[in-house]
């Protein structure tokens, strides 16, 4: 019996949401190719021996970041899952969102100001090597900031879907007196395994397009991804074909590295009883809790480290006069309002894929999946791989025969971050919806319940927390914006990250560390008003 | 109740007659540090309203390169009447859009080498100079030379050409002091080059924060430390080649033609008022006449023996090849 009903309203409401984001990339993409149609000898001039040079560079610093942060996450997730009541667990769940906040740069003079040539530990370490310590500039230094940045995420992700395994499962393995390594290998590592290809994907796609970080910690120009291509064809050549050609290759081969991880995940076999058994874990023996809490603990240093030294050099600003301005508390308003949105729109735009995805596999029942399930489930991840810059020119070249360019500027701020934190929302909606359908779908069916009424009822429940996980990265994501603000930006639309571009653009390095520390307050707070939405009903759960 | 309707009345012919009775407008694109608090935007602002009577609207993005770029992509429709703070390593390329007028007659101007271009009218200039920490490095190198072959261990900070306007200005300043032989330099002076950053900030912050004893800077930067920071820890130094000029410019574009006003600017642009607020403010030098005397720090700055300088359209002619040819030697 197929439970879904073909003309599934979630089926619609995945494809108004595909239709949307095609809309706004296939929009920048016309835009862009209208204007460079003229000249297409850049795009061709483009695919020269140094591009290949480029394009191994960046898979290679890409492939080894998501090694990097996704195995340890893996790890530090099942610590964190089976240690409910670590002390400071629910501090560091929260503090793990806040990397994804801070701009490149900022992360990237933080991680410095530990192990830079002038970083604190610099002394150390020239002491063991004897000699001065040359800093971590290379492919050490790329990987050490991918790692900060996205350990904490694939931490955050692994867990959310750690926490879908039914109670019913820990029950029955307490039963059976399961030790560590038996229950990791029957009951967790399935699940993990089915979020991995999604959450290694997401990874590997920011690092492929990362920019600042390479540039700048890489040490010099052998040290560039293929965005930086994207950014110079557009910035200094201006020349949309080119931009759009590499935009399209970076696409490509982000499109085989995804598919190829999709090979190391799995269909996790859902339970489709309604769980009865209170959640209650195994309990964990000595060696592994004591293994566990290093883990953790080594992993939350690692990521609290470049954090407590952005709080350092933010402590030595002059908060009081910062506090004060204006410009900076429009700045604050503009940015926490912007996130918000961005934040509520992704959010319903992943919520929308998933249902429609889950809808569609419940249709299929066997048999090859269809484009559309393909677009609903990895297709809408791949926006992630295409610049807000390229976007944000393409979009400004179709409007200016339209309208007023200034006025759309925060909607499309809005409409671009929500898109570009979709995939972040997505990985961590999809789990907990499809476990939740897996047992309520068929009540569903015999009931007759659909639509709104089903998502209010049934659904929101169980959703509830991990959509609060979800608007908590989005938020994060758009508040540390700085790919699209910069194109449109003009002095009535002023963010937090912008701000601090600026003051570190005219010398006022302190005033920027200051306003770096208030981002990532303000991250914080964001961040604990989701948690705190998201907590009050998943106790029931 | 009839009050009420007069009153509406009223209201809405007074919103009507609304725009006839506002002040001209003049807008103007430029970049972020400009109209920052701290820029010499708002004393302009000020100053130029006052003396028209009109509104001024700034609209500013990151830097000169976006300045460019912005108007690029909104084209004809573009609602800047002047465009300030491109460089002319720009102003071939900008010209070439035909979307900037003449200036007209501004005359009033002094620049190093000086000044013929009927499009773009300088509004200040500085030189490109590599900065150095005083406390790191004793014995700073007194040639562009002395730094290309100089100890590998004393690091310098430069940024990346393809992303940024100082690193396209030290790509050029190796190439009027080496010319052919740059590719050659450039491989000696990667040994000595510590990173590679996308922009002025990046590499800024390095130094500032002590990962690098030097940085590629402007010889104007101590001046802001010592105005504003009170210290003469960071020093700029002079190169026997000389120093490579950059030159920032405004221009009127095609929809500042048919606005009186733009024409007024660009005379108040190179007078006293404006010209004033610049040092202190842009940290630059001016380009025009000023009332005020240079603030003492300004003595203290490295005073080039010798100007480079490209014309903006062997710049324009040349950019790409020279940049791929750097790329080649610092990508190895």
């Amino acid at each position: 019996m197929a439970l879904a009903h073909p003309t599934d309203p979630r089926v619609g409401a995945g494809i108004m949401a595909l239709a949307a984001i095609a809309l706004l990339i296939g929009g920048a993409f016309a835009g862009l190719l209208v204007e460079g149609a003229g000249d297409l000898s850049g795009a061709w001039a483009a695919f020269d021996p140094y591009l290949l040079r480029v394009v191994r560079f960046t898979l290679w610093q890409a492939a080894l970041s998501t090694l990097l942060s996704v195995g340890p996450a893996l790890f530090v997730a099942r610590a964190l899952s089976r240690h409910p009541h670590f002390p400071g667990r629910a501090f560091i769940l929260q503090l793990f969102a806040v990397p994804l906040a801070l701009p490149a740069i900022v992360a990237a003079l933080s991680i410095l100001a530990l192990y830079g040539r002038a970083g604190y530990f610099a002394g150390l370490f020239s002491a063991i090597g004897g000699q001065g310590w040359p800093g971590i500039y290379g492919l050490s230094g790329i990987l050490v900031a991918h790692v900060f940045f996205n350990l904490p995420l694939a931490t955050r992700l692994f867990l959310e879907a750690l926490q879908t395994i039914p109670s019913d499962q820990w029950r029955l393995a307490s039963q059976l007196g399961m030790g560590a390594r038996p229950a990791f290998r029957l009951i967790e590592w399935p699940t993990l395994r089915a979020a991995l290809p999604g959450v290694a994907g997401l990874v590997f796609m920011l690092c492929i397009t990362s920019f600042t970080i390479v540039l700048t910690l890489g040490g010099g120009p052998a040290a560039t991804t293929l965005e930086v291509g994207i950014y110079q064809a557009l910035r200094f050549d201006f020349d949309p074909a080119r931009a759009v050609a590499l935009t399209l290759l970076q696409i490509g081969l982000t499109f085989i590295v995804v598919l190829a991880l999709a090979r190391l995940g799995a269909n996790v076999t859902g339970d489709a009883s309604l769980p009865v058994a209170p959640r209650r874990y195994l309990s964990v023996d000595r060696t592994e809790a004591s293994l566990n809490a290093t883990l953790i603990v080594l992993a939350s240093l690692f990521v609290a480290g470049p954090m407590a030294a952005t709080v350092a050099a933010g402590l030595g600003a002059d908060l009081g006069r910062l506090a004060g301005e204006a410009t900076v508390r429009q700045a604050t308003l503009t940015s926490a309002v912007l996130a918000f949105l961005s934040a509520l729109l992704s959010v319903m735009l992943s919520l929308a894929l998933t249902v429609a995805r889950r809808a569609l596999v419940l249709n299929r029942r066997s048999g090859p999946r269809t484009l559309l399930e393909h677009a609903t489930d990895t297709g809408a991840g791949f926006v992630l791989v295409v610049p807000p810059i390229v976007i944000g020119a393409g979009w400004f070249l179709l409007l200016r025969h339209v309208g007023d360019v200034f006025a759309i500027a925060p909607i499309m701020v809005v409409t671009v971050n929500a898109v570009m934190a979709m995939p972040f929302a997505l990985r961590a909606v999809r789990p907990a919806y499809d476990a939740a359908s897996e047992r309520h779908e068929r009540l569903c069916a015999q009931l007759g319940i659909s639509g709104l009424a089903r998502l209010r009822l049934v659904d929101w429940p169980s959703l509830r927390r991990p959509l609060a996980t979800a608007f908590a990265f989005a938020m994060a994501l758009s508040l540390g914006d700085l790919g699209v603000i910069a194109l449109f930006g003009s002095d009535s639309v002023q963010t937090l990250p912008y701000l601090l571009l600026a003051r570190m653009g005219s010398y006022r390095t302190q005033d920027a560390a200051g306003l770096a520390l208030l981002l990532g307050l303000v991250c914080l707070a964001l961040v604990l008003a989701a948690d705190r939405l998201g907590k009050g009903m998943a106790r029931d759960v | 109740m009839r009050t009420f309707l007069y009153s509406l009345i009223a209201a809405t012919v007074a919103t009507l007659s609304g725009p006839a009775l506002a002040k001209d407008k003049l807008t103007i694109y430029t970049y972020e540090s400009f109209t920052a608090d701290w820029g010499p935007g708002p004393v302009v602002k000020k100053e130029f309203e006052a003396e028209c009577g009109c509104d001024v609207a700034f609209v500013s993005v990151a830097d000169g390169v976006a300045l460019l770029n912005r108007v690029k992509l909104e084209g004809a429709s573009t609602k800047a009447d002047i465009v300030l703070g491109l460089d002319t390593n720009l102003t071939a390329d900008a010209k070439a859009t035909g979307l900037f007028a003449p200036h007209g007659a501004v005359s009033d101007v002094t620049v190093p080498g000086g000044w013929s271009d009927d499009t773009f009218v300088p509004f200040d200039y500085g030189y490109f100079a590599v900065v150095y920490d005083t406390e790191k490095l004793k014995m700073p190198p007194k040639s562009l030379k002395e730094l290309v072959e100089g100890s590998a261990d004393d690091k310098i900070v430069i940024q990346d050409p393809r992303t940024s306007t100082p690193g396209l200005g030290l790509l050029l300043w190796v190439k009027s002091v080496y010319g052919d032989k740059a590719p050659e330099a450039w491989a000696k002076l990667k040994t000595k080059v510590l990173t590679v950053t996308p922009g002025w900030s990046e590499a800024y912050g390095l130094f500032t924060k002590g990962e690098a004893p030097m940085v590629l800077s402007y010889t104007t930067s101590p001046a802001y430390h010592m105005v504003a920071e009170n210290t003469e820890r960071y020093q700029a130094a002079s190169f026997e080649e000389g120093e490579y000029l950059q030159i920032e410019v405004a221009g009127i574009t095609t929809t500042g033609a048919k606005n009186p006003l733009a024409q007024k600017f660009m005379t108040f642009m190179t007078g006293p008022k404006f010209q004033d607020a610049i040092p202190e403010t842009n940290w630059m030098f001016p380009a025009g006449k000023t009332d005020k005397p240079l603030n003492p720090a300004f003595d203290k700055l490295v005073k080039p023996t010798k100007t480079l300088l490209f014309s903006p359209e062997v710049v324009a002619a040349n950019r790409k090849a020279w940049v791929d040819e750097w790329l080649a030697v610092m990508s190895k």
